[in-house]
């Protein structure tokens, strides 16, 4: 047991019914768990929809709140993602102020990321791009200096790698 | 019945039929406008509906009903102000894990989020506070949310379940169709609990020196109580019941030593603390049982039994988790213990002559007032020997509720009401009309304060019309007492707002008779007797006696809240001086 605090990734399936997510959020609100981030959308069931939760907890906290959000009538299932066995993905869409010297060297770091550049106009760029936490705060720190004029980020989203055996991931990084 | 299935009818009438085919037999509510549709076929049902004068007292009323019964409590109510004052029964009853359905009707589902007239949203409202919740808008629903309701309320952990249902749908036309079976993807209660937890749990138990049952109103709410009598002769443990659990061990019975916590027994409280084993079941850790969590019985192991995975480490990190209905878990158990007893069976004699220590030394009591005026303590206890453990006794909330829970002896299951979990002041009353209504041939008290019982009273009114002839005695010390007794004890004796002149006003006699009842009072001990037989005689109408005691009687023993259960303190005067007390 340890008491420090980590960041969890819980994939929860629900019912796709009014009042799920109001569900969930009261429930972390009225015990007072930390949500980093929420996602939800529905599955390839019209019946069911998929919640990616982030939360920081220290220690047993966590089984905690897997069993007490497994009480609510909606929610069918609850897995919890390892960063190695599960792909973890965010949006981001950040404006990024340009000049035209500065130009170049942003649409240089947008190619090394391998985002991409959704908007231009005279004075910035505005970039998509899709990885992991870890990835995503490392462009943003790259494109910090030029100076950031908006930004809107999406929840994490999140699923578990194929593991049957002898399953190859397509992913390369 | 089942003729019924697929017959057209109003939403309305497919409610009411629902109801009955869910086997309900009595509910307890008041109509309004947007369930005044459901009220048209309650009128032929054969479903007795019992018409109260508050939505609280429905609430309560049908909570006592389930206490009482073990049955699921209905209540019903219209949109709005009717559906919110529902919303402290709800909560009441979920703390308390009380199967419990509240139907509210709804504005028309054109006019939800408008703010129409009478609109609240009680499903967002009740989501904290209930087990589960319904909104229903298309009447084709209303039978399978409330097969749903019905077995979400009553089976796993018990709860309160509330059933809002737009206007409109009650009263369109629909087709009937009840549900045979319920099957929901994301409730699935465990019932049995695995085999290797029971063994690890028997081998726990056959190598503990001094092991404690500490037994939760789970024992009740499972009606496991035959089996926990096994499992305690077996072992030969210590029994401790907690306030939600009193009568699920005979308090005669020698391994019994009272109930646990803030206002426990010396011998209950201390046998938690020195023990190296706390065989749990179906009890969780409340803070008012523990104190002080960091410095609860430090040296003990823990064996949770629970059907609610979510208790289990919520307070206290187990040792050994047992996740499943206590009846099966007990019965699992009670072989496997017999085999580890073969092989070895611990010698609790040290045990038992530490814990008989206590027991002998620390015994529960009171004094009577040096100046004659009456002990509430002696009147309770009194009206628990009279009035004998086959009766129920229903408890409000603060020291008449402690001293009911301390001075009568309870022998059976489903005799000991009160609202544990939330402490709602005002439950007694209707609390103890809806028992009298699930058990028409028992004799019911109310055991209430001054304070509590001016909460809910006109529920009085409904008991006399219906012709539900509780009893109630007021344990009256004209004060807010638990909380004076705090005064006392931590605000330097200055009672701020809690002195409610109820020995002046109102006359509770008067009162009572106004309401329909037989009024009595009694201010002297030579009396006690003699009112309280008097009112075991009325049996054809509610009756309410006013004892009017001293008001400084606190409630002994004690442990302060927030501090650690080693530090109880054990008063025998009227009114002790905090700091000179022993142990």
């Amino acid at each position: 047991m340890t008491n420090s605090i980590h960041t969890h990734t819980l994939s929860v399936l629900v019912e796709n019914s009014p009042g799920v997510l109001a569900r969930v959020a009261s429930l972390f609100s009225r015990r007072g768990y930390n949500i980093d981030s929420l996602a939800v959308g529905p599955t390839e069931d019209d019946n069911i929809s998929r919640m990616t939760i982030v939360i920081s907890v220290e220690g047993h906290a966590l089984e905690q709140v897997i069993q007490q959000l497994d009480k609510l009538i909606n929610v069918i299932s609850i897995t919890q993602l390892d960063p190695i066995t599960s792909v973890q993905r965010e949006l981001l869409l950040v404006k990024v102020a340009t000049t035209p010297i500065t130009r170049s060297q942003v649409l240089e770091t947008v190619q090394l990321f391998r985002a991409k550049v959704v908007d231009v106009a005279q004075d910035a760029v505005t970039i998509e791009a899709t990885g992991n936490a870890e990835k995503i705060q490392a462009l943003l720190r790259v494109l910090e200096p030029y100076g950031i004029k908006e930004l809107v980020q999406s929840g994490l989203v999140a699923m578990s790698r194929g593991l049957k055996p002898g399953s190859i991931s397509t992913e390369n990084q | 019945m089942s003729s019924e299935n697929g017959k057209q009818m109003t939403g309305a009438t497919s409610l009411v039929k629902s109801l009955e085919r869910a086997g309900v037999d009595v509910m307890f509510g008041i109509p309004g406008g947007a369930i005044l549709p459901a009220y048209d076929p309650i009128f032929d049902s054969p479903i007795r509906h019992i018409l109260v004068r508050h939505e609280q007292g429905a609430g309560h009323a049908a909570t006592g009903y389930a206490q009482a019964t073990g049955r699921v409590g209905v209540c019903i109510a219209t949109s709005g102000p009717g559906a919110t004052n529902l919303v402290t029964p709800l909560a009441d009853a979920q703390m308390d894990s009380v199967p419990l359905v509240a139907i509210t009707g709804q504005v028309a589902s054109g006019a939800i989020g408008t703010d129409a007239f009478q609109e609240a949203d009680i499903r967002g409202i009740t989501m904290p506070v209930t087990k589960h919740n319904y909104l229903v808008t298309d009447p084709a629903d209303i039978p399978r949310a409330i097969a749903e309701a019905f077995h979400i309320a009553a089976t796993g952990r018990p709860g309160a379940v509330l059933v809002d249902i737009a206007k409109d749908a009650l009263q369109k036309q629909t087709i009937f169709n009840w549900p045979e079976s319920v099957s929901l993807a994301g409730y699935r209660p465990i019932v049995e609990p695995e085999t290797s937890a029971v063994r690890d749990a028997a081998a726990l138990i056959a190598s503990a020196q001094s092991p404690v049952l500490y037994v939760g109103g789970g024992v009740i709410k499972s009606n496991s109580y035959k089996e926990l009598m096994q499992l305690a002769e077996l072992t030969g443990a210590p029994v401790v019941t907690t306030l939600m659990a009193r009568g699920a061990f005979p308090d005669h019975h020698q391994q019994h030593l009272g109930m646990p916590g803030m206002h426990g027994t010396v011998a209950a409280v201390t046998a938690l603390q020195k023990s190296d084993l706390l065989i749990t079941l179906g009890a969780r850790f409340d803070d008012r049982v523990t104190g002080k969590l960091s410095s609860f019985a430090p040296d003990a192991k823990i064996i949770h039994a629970d059907i609610d995975p979510a208790e289990i480490g919520k307070n206290r990190i187990v040792d050994v988790a047992l996740i499943g209905d206590l009846k099966y878990t007990i019965s699992a158990l009670i072989p496997a213990l017999k085999a580890e007893f073969k092989k070895h069976q611990p010698d609790l004699s040290a045990w038992w002559s530490q814990l008989n220590s206590w027991r002998t030394r620390y015994p529960l009591g009171y004094d009577h007032p040096t100046d004659g005026t009456l002990s509430p303590q002696y009147v309770i206890e009194r009206i628990g020997k009279i009035s004998g453990p086959e009766s129920i006794f229903v408890a409000g909330v603060g020291q008449h509720q402690m001293w009911a829970s301390q001075f009568i002896s309870y022998e059976n299951p489903r005799t000991w009401l009160n609202s544990g979990g939330l402490g709602t002041m005002g439950y007694a009353v209707p609390a103890a009309m809806g028992a009298k209504v699930g058990a028409p041939d028992k004799v019911v008290w109310a055991i209430d304060g001054d304070g509590c019982f001016q909460m809910t009273n006109q529920e009085l009114v409904t008991c006399a019309i219906n012709k539900i002839p509780i009893k109630v005695a007021i344990i009256n010390n004209e004060s807010l007492g638990m909380v004076r007794q705090w005064q006392t004890l931590f605000y330097n004796e200055r009672y701020s707002n809690t002195d409610l002149h109820s020995k002046r006003i109102p006359d509770f006699a008067k009162l009572a008779e106004a309401m329909g009842c037989v009024g009595l009072a009694c201010e002297s001990r030579e009396d006690v007797d003699r009112v309280i037989a008097q009112a075991m005689e009325i049996n054809d109408q509610p009756v309410v006696v006013d004892f009017r005691v001293h008001r400084d009687a606190m409630v002994w023993p004690m442990v302060a809240a927030g501090t650690s259960n080693d530090d109880i303190v054990v008063a025998r005067s009227m009114a002790p001086i905090w700091d000179s007390q022993e142990l």
